[in-house]
């Protein structure tokens, strides 16, 4: 079977991220880019999949050349192959274009069995890249897994909501957003990170997908980002001094806060 | 006067930045040891410290390195990660950035008994056993020192003598890192008759798995240093083994020299990632402690006390690469890594101590690492050969003398 792991290279969270001042776009210049924390679950899952019988694991990313940093980080945990769309026109491509994108490239790859991705970026955080995927290509979506497992042509999935789980089916192909809480992602083992500079990556552009410039990158982008504002500086905490009422002041202070 | 407004601090070693020294998988190897050790291992080490590290802990840490491929990674076959020496040194400074101990658990596996059984041994040793040890599913220990005798090993008393086809072994090991938890001991002995063969005086290494009739191993406790590594006493009273347990390709002390050559490279790099670590904390801590109204940092004796630290660091730094460079090249002498180790544990513990001063009374808790990393490299500094001894081994280099007795 073929299963294709949606990466994403995203701004490192820990470092201060800012947006570009001409375009209000993510600035990736000055910070440094990684494999977004919430797909190598995604990877995970679908290399545990793969040891466990017959799969072929492709990792595919849409970004600028630094997002080669993503599949190689794919490759070094294990995944096989890795495909990379990159063309200049896709600057600035919203949630709909990106999920276009994806889809002619899953088409181009073919014969997918299972789409893995996270369950959602670290940058963006929209969350959607994988449901609008699923209406593209006519497939089911199983969104929030926490497990799942695949057998006979089904994939049978846990979906954590906030106050039950569900037990989902689906027929494959199919895609499935997992959770961070579905496993503990490998390190790169060292014969991993070797071998990965040996693994095949082809790097795709839009005309190879056959799609019009046009139709995406910011110009395309259906909505638009204004203006940006610096969230503002954390302000020094309350300091609650204790003159026998501090348990009480502390109440009240997470009562108006609405905690409690 | 005001202070001037702080920018971000520099990393030490980026200062000189000498990541560009570094291939690509090096780099890769080295994030990636890097990251293991902020999250497998920084959590446990102030409970390992305080508490040694139990046996059960340590066999889940072997396995974790196993997995990664830090378990003898710089060999070839047998399941070993086959990776250059200068990556070697590299997992080695980010494992002793957390705890000297745990880079002894890798070292001690890998260049040590793992070497010897690969460099020393037969077919069949190396496929009975290096597949198992390079996935950390067992765990080697290497038998050289003993109670009387450190840096003068060829005074060694065990004996090993034969019985039929049989080899029986009578003596004592001491200051055995893995010992008591470890599946099997390389163990080197003294032929006492010449008609056991390689001549009267020849040194033999033999593999002795665990739980062989005679053979026990103690565990060394009320240390106050290397308490997150397992350090033991082996005991070998007429240990028999069959004829194949004996290390076929080498007789005499070159065998575990040669093996203690590789440890030593490891430590060339690994103590610096200790001494890395004291100053990272050092520098967070100077930046952030008021003294007198303002940041330790902003004083001139803090600031001297960092600069010369972080000439210290890069220096060692360089030097070690330099080492790792020739050993990737195939031509790097041992009397070179002594220069390395001398140097680098030396300056190590020095600028472990230093720091441990910025750090004030903070700095002899477990909060911070600074008097652990220099407790552990008081151990370091006497392994694998003395500061005393690479000393002497320089100066035989210069002047052709030998000063050793």
């Amino acid at each position: 079977m073929k299963i294709v792991a949606l990466v994403k290279h995203v701004p490192d969270a820990t470092a201060e991220r800012t947006f570009d001042d001409a375009d209000h776009t993510t600035d990736r210049t000055g910070v440094d880019g990684l494999l977004s924390e919430l797909d190598e679950y995604a990877i995970e899952s679908a290399l545990t999949v793969a040891d466990g019988g017959d799969a072929e694991v492709v990792a595919l990313t849409m970004g600028p050349s630094g997002a080669a940093d993503a599949i190689k980080k794919a490759l070094q945990m294990g995944a096989d192959s890795g495909v990379h769309i990159s063309d200049d026109a896709l600057h600035g491509s919203d949630a709909p274009a990106t999920a276009r994108v994806l889809a002619a490239a899953l088409r181009r790859i073919g014969d997918v069995d299972l789409v893995l991705t996270g369950m959602a970026s670290t940058d963006g955080g929209m969350s959607v890249v994988p449901a609008m995927l699923a209406e593209h290509l006519d497939l089911a979506h199983v969104g929030f897994v926490g497990e799942f497992s695949v057998d006979d042509g089904t994939v049978r999935c846990r979906r954590d909501g906030d106050t039950a789980s569900e037990s989902v089916e689906a027929a494959l192909p199919a895609i499935v957003s997992v959770t961070d809480q579905i496993n503990e992602p490998r390190y790169p083992s060292f014969k991993g990170i070797m071998a990965a500079k040996k693994k095949p990556v082809e790097t795709l552009s839009l005309a190879d997908l056959d799609i019009d410039p046009s139709t995406v990158g910011l110009a395309a982008a259906t909505s638009v980002v204004d203006e940006v504002t610096k969230r503002p500086e954390r302000t020094q905490g309350e300091i609650v001094t204790d003159e026998g009422d501090g348990g009480t002041r502390l109440v009240e202070y997470l009562a108006a806060q609405k905690f409690v | 006067m005001t202070a001037a407004q702080p920018t971000a601090g520099v990393s030490p070693l980026d200062l000189l930045g000498v990541d560009h020294l570094l291939g690509e998988d090096e780099r890769d190897i080295q994030d990636t040891v890097r990251r293991f050790v902020d999250d497998r291992v920084r959590p446990h080490l102030a409970d390992w410290y305080e508490s040694g590290l139990d046996g059960g802990a340590a066999r889940e840490l072997a396995r974790e390195a196993g997995a990664l491929g830090l378990m003898g990674m710089h060999l070839d076959g047998y399941g070993c990660a086959g990776t250059n020496a200068v990556s070697y040194g590299l997992a080695c400074m980010e494992l002793e950035a957390g705890d000297s101990g745990v880079r002894s658990l890798v070292s001690v596996q890998g260049s040590l008994a793992m070497y010897a059984i690969r460099t020393f041994g037969s077919e069949e040793q190396k496929q009975r056993w290096l597949p198992g040890m390079a996935e950390g599913s067992l765990i080697g220990c290497f038998g050289l020192t003993e109670p009387d005798f450190g840096s003068n090993p060829a005074g060694m008393r065990t004996r090993a003598r034969r019985d039929g086809d049989d080899w029986v072994l009578d003596g004592t090991k001491m200051w055995i890192t893995n010992g008591s938890i470890a599946d099997v001991a390389v163990v080197w002995a003294r032929i006492e008759d010449p008609a056991d063969g390689d001549g009267q005086g020849a040194v033999r290494g033999f593999l002795v798995p665990a739980g062989t009739p005679g053979f026990t191993a103690g565990e060394v406790t009320r240390k106050l240093s290397l308490r997150a590594s397992v350090t033991s006493e082996l005991v070998l009273d007429g240990v028999r083994l069959p004829a194949d347990a004996v290390l076929p390709e080498v007789a005499s002390l070159r065998g575990p020299l040669s093996c203690l050559n590789e440890a030593r490279f490891g430590i060339t790099f690994g103590a610096l990632g200790a001494a890395r670590d004291c100053l990272h904390t050092a520098v967070d801590y100077a930046r952030s402690r008021e003294v007198f109204d303002r940041p330790l940092a902003s004083f001139q004796l803090t600031q001297a006390k960092l600069a010369d630290m972080t000439l210290e660091l890069q220096k060692g730094f360089l030097l070690a690469m330099h080492l790792g460079r020739l050993k990737d090249a195939g031509d790097v002498e041992p009397r070179q890594v002594s220069l390395g180790k001398l140097n680098n544990v030396r300056e190590a513990l020095d600028i472990a101590r230093e720091c441990r001063t910025i750090l004030g009374a903070s700095g002899i808790t477990l909060e911070y690492p600074a008097l652990r990393h220099a407790n552990n490299l008081e151990s370091v500094l006497t392994y694998e050969g003395t500061s005393e001894v690479h000393q002497l081994v320089v100066g035989q280099a210069l002047t052709g003398e030998s000063a050793f007795t």
